[in-house]
């Protein structure tokens, strides 16, 4: 895509077969193609307090400036940057062609963006909401997850769908779901959900290289959130072999002896603040943050388990059904001769999410970790 | 995309892209005359095979149509006596209950023989189940088509060999692929134009409007294609929409429409170069929908005599869209007996190769399950292939024992 556009145009395009439409033929009209040189001289973010939705809109711009065929679209990604302005700055930086609005169609976003993955390019898609997710369900569920399968991988899917997930923003309905394990579920799917700055870029930047499908799942309320990361280093780190891959690797945020705390996303800083909490009452509490929910690291959950005897799952969606009830599953499946107590959830009710002023209810808090902690049989 | 709308010099605000005012001047015609499908359907031939008068061609201003070469109508009789042949023999393996299932497009040739010559290699085809005689006549190998019908594994070509897409089962999904690779194809600077079919029951799906928006938006070289064969599996058209006509949808997006007699050889040859010669000059998408009919039930697992009474099949049987083209070139001299028996030998050397495929009784490797859900298995994946393996060495052992 670094040669002129209009020069391929004219120099594919072939002799019309019927002279009546010779001079349709001749040009390709209607290709409005605006190509601005790549930037290739944008300076690292400075090293310091970063936000969350920097580091995203960092990691899709290195990207894009790495490689040619890396697009972005969606609703209102471009002039306006996306309504959380995680795209903010690409369609000026990269052109109209390679970071664009669509017409308001989820489906119509995830079934384009697999012909686009056909045909050579490597699509970034941003549903707006979780929830506004589902009209594309179809197209991800029975084409994005199954295409390489379905050709024994002679179609590959790199395709990237960013999804503004989970509550604590004061949503109103329908834009605070937590909807990854229905993707999570669907064999094919590579479901990614950071929980840190850096965690962040890296991610993003891994889904987006990955020739699987990945789906992102980016806790809503952490946009804004800074952290101390350096985007340059890890820039400069990326793709070397300095880099460690973080897909498939949890990743232990507080180390402890006396119960680990399994959890991933908009829970992470919870259940730190917890393991905090409950360091004053004198329990030493792991925290563990699966980084990735598929591939899924059971080794890290196994060797924090086994140490620690006991563990706590920790997820915002309703615990029904859920990512949370596989991870007991497997806990006791695989650590049961590790374990002093019963594995316990702390998720969301089995109810809709809540409206603003009742949703505090719904999302794990420190104190109902806490409880739970205490609810872990600590006797012997 | 506002910098694609044009206004009138009337000082009206007229919407559309420069792509459908080049085509509207073209054509001496109106904006609204270029997208509404002519009066009637764009027919060439009589069901006996004689040229029907200009008049009686359903033609309007502008949309008039010139007759293809002899020597295209002769290539599409070779690969409709194929197609027809490739229908039967399939039929004939399932109901010997040698192949497990098989969406046999008889009756429907024409429309799959002529997307298929309306393309050139570099071109894109999104076929649907029921259209294995069109991916075979874009050049894919026969018993790989049958792959999933086989039952061995769900699709069993490469796509990229013969840039034509997997057989998508769920229905008008493909639709939005189509407008995909049309858009990747633009923006890597190729001319390349991307045919998409569907059937009738496919345009009551939400994709079939969000795909003709999407490629009319992006103003993208797509052929909306609909074979409106008379029936989603036993509903009727009229249970699926009211329009005037399925080319009428067109309008709404922006696009052209046209409607054309789907058994009629010629005139879907004309009508789809055209639109292939349109699309790839820039004019956008454009929506053909081909009148034709399901000549045999939905699957072997439908009976169509529950819904539809024998008389209305025995009708569209006197339309056979074979048996048309062959009159015309027997009549007009251009197919002599000896270029007939050539053309039927070469079907039949088809059918042979799928009987041989059928016979050749090939076990699949349950092992390969695991190795296609993505480009490396997971460590989930690993340990449950390993359970796998372990049963069917144990298997193994049983029988041997």
């Amino acid at each position: 895509m670094s040669t002129t556009q209009n020069e391929h145009l004219h120099a594919g395009t072939p002799e019309a077969k019927q002279a009546d439409f010779a001079g349709v033929g001749s040009t390709a009209r209607g290709a409005h193609v605006d190509r601005p040189a790549p930037a290739t001289h944008v300076e690292a973010p400075p090293a310091g307090p970063t936000s969350f939705a920097a580091a995203l809109n960092t990691a899709m711009a290195d990207a894009m400036a790495e490689d040619p065929t890396v697009v972005v679209f969606g609703e209102d990604v471009g002039k306006l940057g996306g309504v959380f302005r995680i795209t903010d700055g690409l369609q000026e930086r990269f052109g109209k062609d390679r970071c664009f609005d669509t017409p308001l169609a989820e489906s119509g976003i995830a079934g384009m963006a697999i012909g686009m993955a056909m045909n050579g390019l490597r699509p970034v898609i941003e549903m707006q909401f979780d929830a506004f997710a589902y009209p594309s369900l179809e197209q991800i569920f029975s084409h994005i997850a199954k295409m390489h399968n379905r050709t024994k991988g002679k179609v590959k899917l790199p395709i990237t769908i960013r999804i503004p997930y989970a509550g604590g923003v004061g949503g109103v309905e329908h834009h605070c779901d937590s909807s990854e394990a229905y993707y999570a579920h669907t064999p094919g799917l590579k479901v990614f959900t950071p929980a840190g700055v850096e965690d962040a870029y890296r991610l993003l930047r891994e889904a987006i290289d990955s020739d699987d499908p990945v789906v992102v799942f980016e806790p809503k309320k952490m946009y804004w959130s800074k952290e101390q990361a350096d985007l340059g280093a890890l820039r400069a780190a990326h793709g070397t072999e300095a880099a460690t891959r973080t897909e498939g690797s949890a990743r232990v945020l507080r180390e402890g002896s006396d119960a680990t705390l399994i959890t991933y996303g908009p829970s992470v800083p919870t259940a730190l603040k917890a393991a905090e909490a409950a360091a004053e009452d004198g329990l030493s509490v792991e925290v563990l943050d699966l980084c990735t929910i598929v591939p899924l690291d059971d080794a890290a959950i196994e060797a924090s388990v086994a140490k620690t005897g006991r563990a706590i799952v920790i997820a915002e969606a309703s615990g029904f059904a859920s990512v949370a009830s596989e991870l007991v599953a497997r806990t006791q499946e695989r650590c049961f001769h590790s374990l002093s107590s019963p594995v316990l959830r702390v998720t969301g009710f089995d109810i809709p999410f809540p409206a603003p002023k009742l949703e505090h209810h719904q999302i794990p808090s420190v104190d109902r970790i806490l409880d739970t902690l205490d609810r872990l049989t600590w006797e012997d | 995309m506002t910098e694609n709308v044009s206004h009138s010099t009337t000082g009206e605000a007229e919407r559309t892209t420069p792509g459908v005012s080049e085509a509207c001047h073209r054509f001496g015609i109106t904006l609204e005359d270029y997208l509404l499908p002519a009066r009637g359907r764009i027919s060439m031939m009589a069901p006996d095979g004689s040229l029907l008068p200009a008049e009686e061609q359903g033609t309007a201003p502008g949309h008039e149509y010139p007759r293809p070469s002899n020597e295209r109508l002769l290539e599409a009789y070779k690969q409709l006596v194929r197609g027809r042949r490739i229908n039967d023999q399939n039929a004939a393996l399932v109901r010997q209950g040698r192949m497990a299932v098989y969406p046999s497009s008889h009756g429907q040739e024409a429309c799959q023989v002529t997307v298929a010559m309306a393309l050139e290699q570099r071109d894109w085809l999104f076929p649907t189940y029921r259209d294995t005689v069109a991916v075979i006549a874009r050049g894919v190998d026969p018993n790989e088509v049958m792959t999933s019908f086989r039952g061995e594994w769900h699709q069993g070509y490469d796509p990229h060999e013969h840039h034509t897409s997997v057989e998508a089962t769920p229905l008008t999904t493909q639709l939005l692929h189509a407008v995909g690779v049309a858009h990747a194809a633009r923006l890597r600077g190729e001319d390349t134009v991307v045919i998409a079919l569907c059937g009738d029951g496919a345009t009551s799906e939400g994709d079939f409007h969000e795909a003709l928006n999407f490629a009319a938006v992006f103003n993208l070289p797509v052929i909306f294609f609909v074979q409106n064969n008379g029936y989603a599996i036993s509903v009727p058209l009229a249970s699926q929409s009211v329009a005037p006509s399925l080319a009428h949808k067109a309008v709404g997006y922006g696009m052209a429409g046209e409607r054309v007699d789907g058994n009629d050889t010629m005139a879907l040859l004309s009508v789809l170069d055209r639109a292939v010669t349109l699309a790839r000059g820039g004019s956008g998408p454009l929506l053909i929908e081909a009148e034709t009919y399901r000549m045999q039930a939905h699957t072997n697992a439908d009976d169509d005599t529950r819904y539809r009474e024998s008389e209305e099949v025995a009708a569209w049987r006197a339309k056979d869209p074979l048996l048309r083209l062959r009159a015309y070139l027997v009549n007009e001299g251009l197919l002599t007996e000896a270029e007939e028996e050539r053309i039927a030998a070469q079907a039949e050397e088809t059918a042979s190769a799928l009987r041989d495929a059928m016979n050749a009784d090939i076990t699949p490797d349950p092992l390969e399950l695991f190795d296609y859900v993505f480009t490396e298995p997971t460590p989930q994946l690993r340990e449950q292939r390993a359970q796998l393996a372990d049963e069917l060495a144990r298997d193994q052992e049983a029988e041997e024992a």
